[in-house]
């Protein structure tokens, strides 16, 4: 008995073909969005890649170009078979081609559920990235003398005004690091001296932050040094001050951004595959009707189409004995042709 | 004196026919590019609405958006005509239509012409507008609590920063006014009383920036204030320092991205303009060689088309004198049947309002 059958006549075979040809079209044009999207990800990633350290995983990115590709293609080829399904000459050409085709659509969903599981579970990976990277970054601010580390500087600065965010947690992350280089210290001055032999590391710390964590909103100048000290500014209260600097950390700014970006392309992601699904069983209905057509020669005529030939259990129970018998090759089979299961 | 003209057998007049019908609709479409392009002008104008003191220079805009639309209907109406062009018996009805719609269409794509002048002519006006705009952003710079002007300081900070310049000349115009607001001045401080004392309108001036005035790119951290005191910083010496702050003025950096973006968009409005005129000359070809066809039983005869029946200056006067005649500039005395604008008029002056 098969599954989910309905009645075709000439019109309604026309109909589904018609529709399934648009609709095939409109999954390459998803397919070539989803092909931009991996590349627009895979720059912004590069753009933002010396924030983690340069050891940011491409694999989402990669994936996204990889499926945009073959959906492309795919869809294509489906259109083209859509396009000839109704002309008996140029369908018995694609007739053998079908079994497979249905097949690789099957593995291309399963690579599509793949994607999008990863769009989500990746954006774990990426936040602990981003922690490591700005923790370094924020470490390196000072080394502008460094090969390698030249534009650590600039890219942190240019990051920290582009994002409306200030050092690694929150600003005072600026407090624990040297983010002033030796090079425009005056070693010889008291000052300078004292705070350095005031921490273990020789290090020197300062309550002050880089010109780019100040909020261009701020009603008054920005005040970027002695930060603490409410005595060094006139009408000055640190803990009240809410304007003067950002108060968001650069990990959170970041990741959000990232884990929207990646959030939106697993939810289109899973759009596509509803609609490679409709294509599919589409695609199963229109050519089911074309093969069991009582006359060939009559076009009016009608025909059957159906999802699968048999009911659901008995098709998984064929394919589990198809699956056995795949290990034993030596087998003999006896007797008629081997049971096609779809 | 017929101007320019041409042979058309009837292949030739079917080819001339569909070229035009294609000609067109590509016209059309960029009819519909030049409205964008003068909408991203004008949008693009607006944003910086603040540091600009008069809109003269909104004009490129918005004829382009005048444009942009006229030349839709234009190039549309000429596609219609043409699509009827090679059918002798549709035709004729558009034959009234034409005097008057060759009149319009030319005063518009000369329009066009005047927009791309206009956009590389108004540099001047752009400059002197945004010179008085900064100036007054700069004096506003501090007054974050007077309605109107709260948003000068964040407005002037980002703007600073997108276009990666400081002041209105250069950084130097910072040290000419206040920029921090007496309520953050702590007037019992003997240095705060000294500075307002040291100049005649008691302002409290300072050779230091905004944060917005530095530059990221720099090696050190940003010196931003006492920035003509070399003995204030570290390995500092003013005059050689060229990373610290940005030295480049914001009008000029304001000048030449507006420029950039109307050039672009002139040379681009050019080439529609090419293109209409194209279509314009096309379809007076295509008219005047049916023109001839018509009465004719054969349609398939060899005609000839031109561009104008008479010479330049005849016509331009046939087309002026009615208008003249309807502000009353002329008296013209008409004897017999009513002035036929298809004959060079005899004006006959009467002495009395010259």
């Amino acid at each position: 008995m098969p599954f989910m059958p309905v009645k075709f006549n000439l019109q309604k075979r026309v109909k589904l073909a018609q529709g399934l040809w648009m609709i095939y079209w409109l999954s390459v044009i998803v397919g070539i969005l989803l092909f931009s999207l991996g590349i627009f990800f895979k720059i912004e990633l590069r753009k933002r890649s010396e924030m983690m350290d340069n050891n940011e995983s491409h694999l989402v990115p990669n994936l996204l170009i990889l499926v945009g590709l073959l959906a492309c293609g795919v869809n294509a080829f489906g259109g083209k078979v859509c396009h000839d399904s109704l002309d008996p000459i140029k369908f018995a050409k694609w007739k053998p081609m079908l079994k497979p085709f249905l097949l690789l659509c099957c593995g291309f969903n399963a690579l599509l559920l793949l994607t999008a599981l990863l769009c989500f579970l990746m954006q774990f990976a990426v936040y602990l990235t981003l922690a490591e990277g700005l923790k370094n970054s924020i470490k390196f601010y000072k080394d502008t003398d460094t090969p390698g580390r030249c534009f650590m500087k600039r890219t942190l600065d240019l990051t920290q005004i582009e994002f409306r965010c200030c050092g690694n947690n929150n600003f005072r992350d600026w407090f624990e690091v040297q983010w002033i280089s030796n090079r425009y210290l005056d070693m010889s001055n008291d000052l300078v001296k004292d705070r350095v032999l005031s921490n273990v590391e020789g290090k020197y710390l300062m309550d002050s932050v880089p010109f780019s964590c100040c909020n261009p909103g701020s009603p008054r100048p920005c005040i970027q040094h002695h930060l603490t000290n409410n005595s060094a500014h006139y009408d000055y209260d640190h803990r009240i001050e809410e304007l003067n600097i950002w108060t968001r950390g650069c990990r959170e700014a970041l990741f959000s951004y990232f884990s929207s970006m990646m959030t939106s392309i697993g939810v289109l992601i899973i759009a596509t595959i509803i609609l490679e699904s409709v294509d599919m069983a589409g695609l199963k209905y229109l050519t089911t009707a074309l093969e069991t057509m009582e006359d060939p020669e009559n076009p009016e005529c009608e025909s059957d189409g159906w999802l699968l030939e048999k009911g659901v259990k008995e098709t998984f129970g064929d394919l589990l004995a198809k699956l056995k018998t795949l290990g034993k090759t030596n087998q003999v089979v006896e007797g008629g042709d081997s049971v096609s299961i779809l | 004196m017929v101007v320019m003209k041409m042979k058309f057998p009837f292949e030739k007049r079917v080819k001339l026919a569909q070229g035009l019908w294609l000609l067109s609709w590509c016209a059309t479409v960029a009819g519909a590019f030049t409205f964008s392009l003068g909408c991203i002008l004008k949008t693009e104008l607006r944003r910086r609405a603040e540091v600009m003191d008069n809109s003269d220079v909104h004009v490129v805009p918005n004829t382009l958006m005048i444009v942009g639309l006229a030349s839709l209907g234009i190039n549309y109406f000429a596609s219609k005509v043409c699509q009827d062009a090679l059918d002798a018996g549709r035709f004729p009805r558009w034959k009234k239509m034409l005097k008057p719609y060759f009149a319009v269409s030319c005063f518009f794509t000369v329009l066009m012409l005047l927009a791309v002048i206009m956009s590389y002519a108004m540099k001047g006006s752009l400059e002197s507008s945004l010179k008085v705009g900064l100036r007054n952003g700069i004096r506003f710079y501090k007054d974050t609590d007077t309605p109107g002007r709260c948003f000068q300081k964040q407005n002037i900070d980002r703007l600073q920063m997108e276009f990666q310049c400081c002041g209105n000349t250069d950084f130097k115009d910072w040290f000419e006014f206040q920029w921090i607001s007496n309520r953050y001045l702590d007037f019992s401080s003997k240095e705060v009383k000294d500075r307002i004392k040291s100049n005649v309108d008691g302002r409290y001036l300072v050779d230091g920036v905004p944060f917005s005035c530095c530059n990221p790119s720099s090696p050190r951290p940003c010196i931003q204030s006492q920035l003509t005191n070399d003995s204030a910083h570290y390995n500092y010496e003013y005059q050689t320092e060229e990373l610290n702050i940005y030295l480049r003025g914001c009008r000029e950096a304001l000048v030449n991205y507006y420029m950039g973006l109307m050039n672009t968009i002139g040379a681009g409005v050019l080439s529609v303009f090419l293109l209409q005129a194209s279509v314009l000359v096309s379809l007076r070809f295509l008219q005047t060689a049916m023109e001839a066809v018509e009465g004719n039983e054969n349609t398939e005869i060899e005609t000839e088309g031109y561009l104008l029946e008479k010479s330049v200056k005849e016509t331009v006067m046939e087309y002026i004198n009615p208008v003249m005649k309807f502000l009353m500039l002329k008296n013209q005395v008409e004897e017999g049947t009513p002035g036929n604008p298809e004959i060079p008029t005899d004006v006959n002056v009467k002495p009395g309002l010259f």
